[in-house]
């Protein structure tokens, strides 16, 4: 459409006279609007996140000129800081969901408002998970190769062609309800369940599924006993709906705090139990599997006495392992006191140790002791190295940049009131 | 114009000089990239006139950026042949030539060292990996050792090829397991796989000498591989579909190794599989190895 076709009305305002392809350009053109108009504080976090993106993207381009050789990755250790990111990140992607089941599972209406933030989580995380494959690819170049029609797609053999699959239709899912509800919400009318309620109850299933198949990419490897469990996937999907609480249970303090919006106590609360379950589940599941291990004392547990506690002399997982144990416990401690969803000081640092907990638990904690020994059974230890932290850091940036923007669009809904019934 | 919108004109000219400059080593790269080679299909996409396009742009490249003269051949796989290897455990003695030939026959980088083999020196008494060592720096044998070279397993059931997402490794009809380096993406899902460390990853573009590269090349298996892509042991298959030993069974001074075709009930393999103790690395993960070892007593 022509910029010039509405004089009477700013272009990016709904036009009730125009059709549905209209008012949708009309629509993002507020996005962009609303996503790019702030505050100063708005504008120095968005140039902060901006640079930081800036520094991850010049390390990027440095790695695809000299090769992947700038990393601290080796043939014995062959996935590191991406690969660990990537894990962490698929786990917040499905527990962003953890808004969704309460709000429409049991139709806790106070959990409907603040549902998109957990969507939007879900879009940003994924994002972050694409970014963090495509910098750990040697050849990004050739990533067209993937493309089902056009490359050559080994599906159904290959775990990691249902991860691409299961990955971009999580994606798409969520796009398409946040869209949605905005969209309506923009030109001024109720949403029509039949258009997002299946897609919220297919999103549900679709989060189990994105960390199920994540986790089957390494258990269904037999040459690697540390990662070659039954129990990864129940892991898997016990602390993202740890890490995914704890992330919106911080982000929803902070936009009471930044945005001049309404948040209830509720949804706090209801997520702060959900974490005393799954907080308590991973524990569990944690001490089943160290006990396995250590019990059993079979020579498939090397990897496992390196990350906890060294092996031959190198114990480079040592300090993370046991940050990350600590964390965990302490934040188990902290959540199951009865007072602390009113004591919000308390509940915002057991979140930040839970969030932690689990970052090192799904990343370092598990991708490198799956090379550390190697399957010939030799010690090659790995340490992130600078490009590799630039690289990391700047999808982090990345990733908080579509969250911002992201939430910028959305609190409008949160903001204003509901539109009448049609 | 409001001072506001100034601003923000200033702030995305200001971040698309800065997104251009950190972008910049990303064109250098791109300058070293044809259009053909992005283009490229998958091997088995390729006519025999693509194939002799690609082959010739590779050769092309190759004098370019090694300033050496190689021919690139594609040797196909014969019929009535699948190849098997087995390795003397009594006779070897560590020297690790086997190591240095496929460094040196398959153009592997100079810089690291590269081999498609690991060589352990093991504790007598015990086929646990964890007690051996591949550092030893002492002179061989060692007579309270023994030593057991790994390489690729050419397994009939193999978890690297499973994986891989896009088909860019697959095992040939005369059992070798092969990558198409022009069709690895480098996500390097079968080295994880792998349960016998013998995939190898390009984190840099190899250095090879000009007078050092070996100019008898195939396109699956020794020609010099790009920055960035998987690569494995081809039982040197540019040498053995064409009736010649893999340049590891040459090297070997104690003759430890044992290379033919295991569907000839007359070959040398198959009497060792038949008259030997024979073992196979790590059986109980069923990739059904075509890499067997044995002891003479």
């Amino acid at each position: 459409m022509s910029a010039h076709s509405s004089a009477s009305r700013p272009r990016f305002e709904p036009d009730p006279t125009r059709g549905h392809f209209s008012n949708y350009v009309r629509f993002l053109w507020r996005a962009v609007i609303d996503a790019t108009d702030g505050n100063g504080w708005f504008y120095a976090w968005m140039t902060l996140l901006s640079a930081v993106a800036l520094v991850g993207l010049n390390a990027w381009a440095t790695q695809i000129h000299h090769g992947m050789v700038v990393t601290a990755m080796t043939d014995h250790v062959s996935w590191g800081l991406y690969i660990a990111n990537f894990t962490f990140m698929v786990g917040l992607a499905a527990g962003g969901v953890m808004m969704v089941i309460p709000a429409y599972l049991y139709h806790d209406d106070e959990m409907h408002d603040v549902v998109i933030v957990g969507e939007m989580l879900a879009i940003a995380a994924i994002v972050m998970c694409i970014a963090f494959v495509v910098v750990d690819l040697g050849r990004p170049d050739r990533a067209w190769h993937l493309i089902p029609g056009i490359g050559v797609f080994h599906w159904p053999m290959s775990m990691l062609t249902w991860d691409v699959l299961v990955l971009n239709g999580y994606l798409l899912i969520n796009l398409h309800i946040c869209g949605y509800l905005l969209y309506m919400r923009f030109i001024g009318r109720r949403p029509n369940p039949r258009w997002y309620v299946p897609f919220v109850f297919i999103s549900i299933v679709w989060a189990i599924s994105i960390h199920t198949v994540t986790a089957f990419l390494y258990c269904g490897l037999g040459g690697r006993p540390f990662w070659n469990t039954a129990l990864l996937a129940p892991r898997f999907l016990a602390s993202a709906f740890v890490s995914g609480p704890a992330f919106i249970i911080i982000g929803l303090q902070i936009l009471r705090r930044v945005a001049n919006v309404h948040i209830s106590d509720r949804p706090l609360s209801v997520l702060a139990n959900i974490m005393r379950v799954t907080i308590l589940i991973n524990l569990l599941m944690v001490a089943s599997e160290v006990f396995t291990e250590f019990y059993s004392g079979t020579s498939h547990t090397s990897a496992a006495r390196y990350l906890y506690f060294g092996l031959h002399g190198a114990h480079g997982l040592v300090p993370w392992i046991w940050t990350s144990v600590v964390f965990g416990i302490v934040s188990a401690i902290l959540l199951l006191r009865p007072g602390v969803i009113a004591h919000k000081t308390q509940l915002t640092i057991a979140c930040v140790l839970a969030f932690v907990a689990v970052w090192i638990e799904k990343g370092m904690g598990l991708i490198i002791p799956g090379f550390i020994p190697s399957t010939l059974h030799e010690i090659v230890e790995y340490s992130p190295s600078l490009i590799e932290w630039q690289i990391m850091a700047g999808i982090w940036a990345l990733g908080l940049l579509v969250y911002t923007v992201a939430l910028k669009i959305g609190l409008p809904v949160l903001t204003t009131p509901h539109a009448s019934k049609h | 114009m409001s001072r506001r919108t100034a601003l923000k004109i200033a702030g995305a000219t200001l971040g698309a000089a800065a997104f251009a400059k950190a972008v910049a080593p990303i064109t250098q790269w791109a300058a070293d990239q044809s259009v053909d080679e992005f283009l490229q299909q998958h091997y088995r996409e390729l006519s025999p006139a693509d194939m002799a396009k690609v082959i010739e742009r590779l050769e092309t490249e190759t004098k370019i950026d090694y300033g050496a003269d190689v021919h690139i051949s594609d040797p196909k796989p014969q019929p009535g042949v699948k190849f098997g290897y087995a390795l003397n455990l009594s006779v070897c003695v560590g020297c690790r030539r086997c190591a240095e030939a496929c460094h040196k026959e398959n153009n592997h980088d100079r810089l690291s060292g590269n081999s498609y083999i690991r060589v352990f020196e093991m504790q007598k008494g015990t086929i646990d990996l964890e007690q051996g060592n591949t550092t030893y720096t002492h002179a061989v044998p060692d007579p309270q050792k023994y030593y057991m070279p790994v390489q690729c397993q050419q397994c009939d059931n193999p978890p690297c090829v499973h994986v891989c997402p896009v088909e860019a490794t697959w095992k040939e009809k005369d059992g070798i397991v092969v990558v198409d380096y022009n069709w690895c993406i480098g996500c390097r899902y079968c080295e994880a796989a792998c349960p016998y460390h013998a995939r190898r990853f390009n984190w840099t573009k190899p250095q090879v000498p000009q007078e050092e590269i070996n100019p008898v090349q195939a396109y699956l298996s020794n020609r010099i591989r790009p920055q960035g892509v998987m690569e494995k042991c081809t039982f040197c298959l540019h040498r053995t579909r064409e009736g010649r030993l893999p340049a590891c069974l040459e090297a070997c001074p104690t003759g430890a190794r044992v290379f033919g075709n295991l569907l000839d009930p007359d070959s040398e393999i198959r009497w060792v599989l038949a008259n030997k103790r024979v073992f196979v690395l790590k059986e109980e993960l069923g990739t059904k190895p075509s890499f067997f070892y044995f002891f003479d007593k």
